[in-house]
């Protein structure tokens, strides 16, 4: 039992640890996931930043409110960390058909501790992601400080954590990638685009108070919602906030193990 | 005992039984092959006895160890080539024998000079350094037969273990395997549909449609086709076909021609040009071909249809079609 536990450990390391190998070693896949977020940041930042009034200004408290990209850019962290913890989890449909997955499922280690280290090893590169595009903040005018900066990464890990679970649970008995562009149609854009990550959801307007309800049940919302509130600490009117930080991350670990149990268990699943 | 034991081995997926009933044992130190077309359950067979795949009936045990009840143990003790590369291309190969080692809990010491001394039999001692993606396909077999052997497993089974290899290159992979069975009493248990690998076999169980149609060496099972084989084209088969009837000789139509399988086929050669020369009209032959027996003629007379035959039947295409769609075990 305690023997079965130690190879379980260790497998999962094994998993995480070449996860995060393959994107040391991978220096155009780092360059080339950046390129993404960097053109939303210029185009929609400044582009479209450039003819909008700062946002949240002259609401009610004297809120002065911030630059365009200033609010922009807690988003494009989530949409960052959505992309590539989503590819991460989807790849293990491809990996386990002809690659190295195989080799991992015949190994003396559980499917659960495989599992878990795969959402272990697709959060930690996508939060790496994150981490690097925070690091090209300050050229584009953003600045945190150190403490704002380890909660941001906290929470960006616990978002990649919800959306890496979220992936397998999609994967974990599809055969083909077939269904790949329904997913990316139908779940990772919505996602997105309905998670206030470029534009606020405010309540007291109609279309705020709809989009705020559809937010509810997005988890993306949420890392978003706890993200900005961090990065622009009262900087902004009440009425953009969903919920108070806090609560957000109960939400998304609600969420994480809500995607992570019935992911695993499906993928353990012997055919 | 035997290494491995399998009694009234089944699997279905939906109604269709991939494997019906197979039973057999091999010995340790035995190389073991089971030859047969594609999407005859030879996959099927080797998923089950690796614990990838659940049995629908009857049992297994690998080592003495049952495959549905003891998984681990059984996947402890045995090593998996399969058919299609498992390699992480993206890292070393260095790196790739390493991760092995973490999944098998290698201790450190034990890996080194384990490593080393595999890498030295399959000649990749210079190259391991280097990314996999830059290896050729029979480099890459080789690194996975060095990684296969890593934990010092009891069988290694190998699934199409030199599909799409140069011959000279499954030349080289079989001398290698030969070398760590003599060495360490390896069992081998091997799928292929190359006749050629099937004689490097001690055994052989031929599979068509999920059940055994013959299991013994290959000498044996050659010696159930009779004589020699001897392949005739002419330029209207048709008619060459009722000459031979009128010889009382029997024949089969194959892509080649018309087989023959008969005694002393150096005899039978002058007697079937003449006979074709006498006929009315005449018959005139384009190429005659004498030879001994292969197993591919042991699973023509056993099924009635060649291994490599291209056109495979419609039973055969709805098969593989429900194989694609119905599992993760088989290429595509």
């Amino acid at each position: 039992m305690e023997m079965q536990l130690r190879h379980d450990v260790k497998g999962a390391y094994t998993i995480w640890y070449r996860d995060v190998l393959r994107f040391v070693r991978d220096r155009s896949r780092i360059f080339g996931s950046l390129a993404q977020p960097l053109l939303f940041l210029f185009a929609l930042g400044f582009g479209l930043g450039s003819m909008l009034s700062r946002v949240g200004a002259g609401q009610p408290g004297g809120i002065v409110g911030v630059a365009y990209i200033e609010f922009l850019f807690p988003g494009i962290l989530c949409m960052t960390v959505l992309f590539t913890a989503l590819f991460s989890a989807i790849s293990i449909v491809w990996d386990r058909e002809f690659g190295f997955l195989r080799e991992v499922l015949v190994a003396p280690v559980s499917r659960t501790a495989v599992g878990l280290g795969k959402v272990a090893g697709g959060s930690t590169v996508a939060m790496i992601q994150g981490a690097i595009i925070m690091l090209i903040g300050p050229l584009l005018g953003v600045h945190y400080d150190a403490l704002k900066i380890i909660e941001m990464l906290l929470v960006l890990l616990l978002l990649a954590a919800v959306i890496t679970s979220l992936g397998i649970l999609i994967a974990a008995r599809q055969k083909t990638m077939e269904g790949f562009q329904v997913i990316m149609q139908f779940l990772l854009l919505p996602m997105l685009f309905l998670s206030g990550a470029f534009f606020p959801l405010v309540s007291g307007t109609t279309a705020g108070d709809v989009l705020r309800i559809i937010a509810q049940f997005n988890p993306v919302s949420y890392g978003v919602d706890a993200l900005r509130q961090i990065a622009l600490e009262g900087k902004l009117p009440a009425t953009y906030a969903l919920h108070p930080p806090g609560v957000d991350v109960l939400f998304l670990i609600g969420f994480f193990i809500l995607f992570l149990v019935p992911g695993v268990a499906l993928f353990s699943k012997q055919d | 005992m035997p290494v491995i034991e399998v009694k009234d081995l089944k699997r279905t997926f939906g109604d269709f039984v991939a494997v019906k009933d197979v039973s057999f044992e091999v010995e340790e130190g035995e190389i073991f092959g089971f030859l047969g077309p594609n999407g005859a359950g030879k996959s099927t067979t080797i998923n089950m006895l690796c614990t990838l795949l659940k049995t629908s009936g009857g049992s297994a045990s690998v080592n003495g160890y049952d495959v549905a009840t003891q998984q681990d143990k059984v996947r402890r003790s045995i090593g998996l080539i399969f058919q299609d590369p498992t390699l992480d291309e993206r890292l070393t190969g260095w790196q790739n024998l390493q991760f092995h080692a973490m999944l098998y809990d290698v201790p450190t010491e034990t890996f080194k000079e384990r490593s080393a001394e595999l890498l030295e039999m399959v000649e990749l001692t210079d190259k391991v350094r280097e990314s996999v993606k830059s290896f050729s396909g029979g480099m890459k077999r080789r690194l996975e037969i060095a990684r296969g052997l890593l934990h010092h497993p009891k069988v290694l089974f190998l699934d199409e273990p030199t599909i799409g290899l140069d011959p000279q290159t499954r030349w080289h992979i079989w001398e290698y395997l030969e070398n760590v069975r003599d060495r360490e009493r390896l069992t081998l248990f091997l799928t292929t549909h190359y006749m050629d690998e099937a004689e490097v076999c001690d055994r052989i169980a031929i599979i068509d449609h999920g059940e055994i149609v013959a299991l013994d060496s290959p000498d044996k099972l050659k010696s159930l086709v009779g004589g020699d084989v001897v392949t005739l084209s002419t330029d209207d088969n048709a008619r060459a076909a009722s000459v031979l009837a009128g010889m009382d000789v029997e024949h089969q139509v194959t892509s080649e021609g018309l087989r023959v399988e008969i005694d002393h086929g150096d005899q039978f050669i002058p007697r079937v040009m003449r006979a074709m020369d006498e006929a009315q009209p005449r018959v005139s032959i384009t190429s005659v071909n004498l030879r001994r027996p292969t197993l591919e003629d042991v699973f023509i007379k056993l099924t009635g249809r060649a291994i490599r035959d291209e056109e495979a039947s419609a039973t055969d295409m709805m098969r593989n079609r429900r194989r694609g769609g119905g599992w993760g075990g088989g290429r595509r």
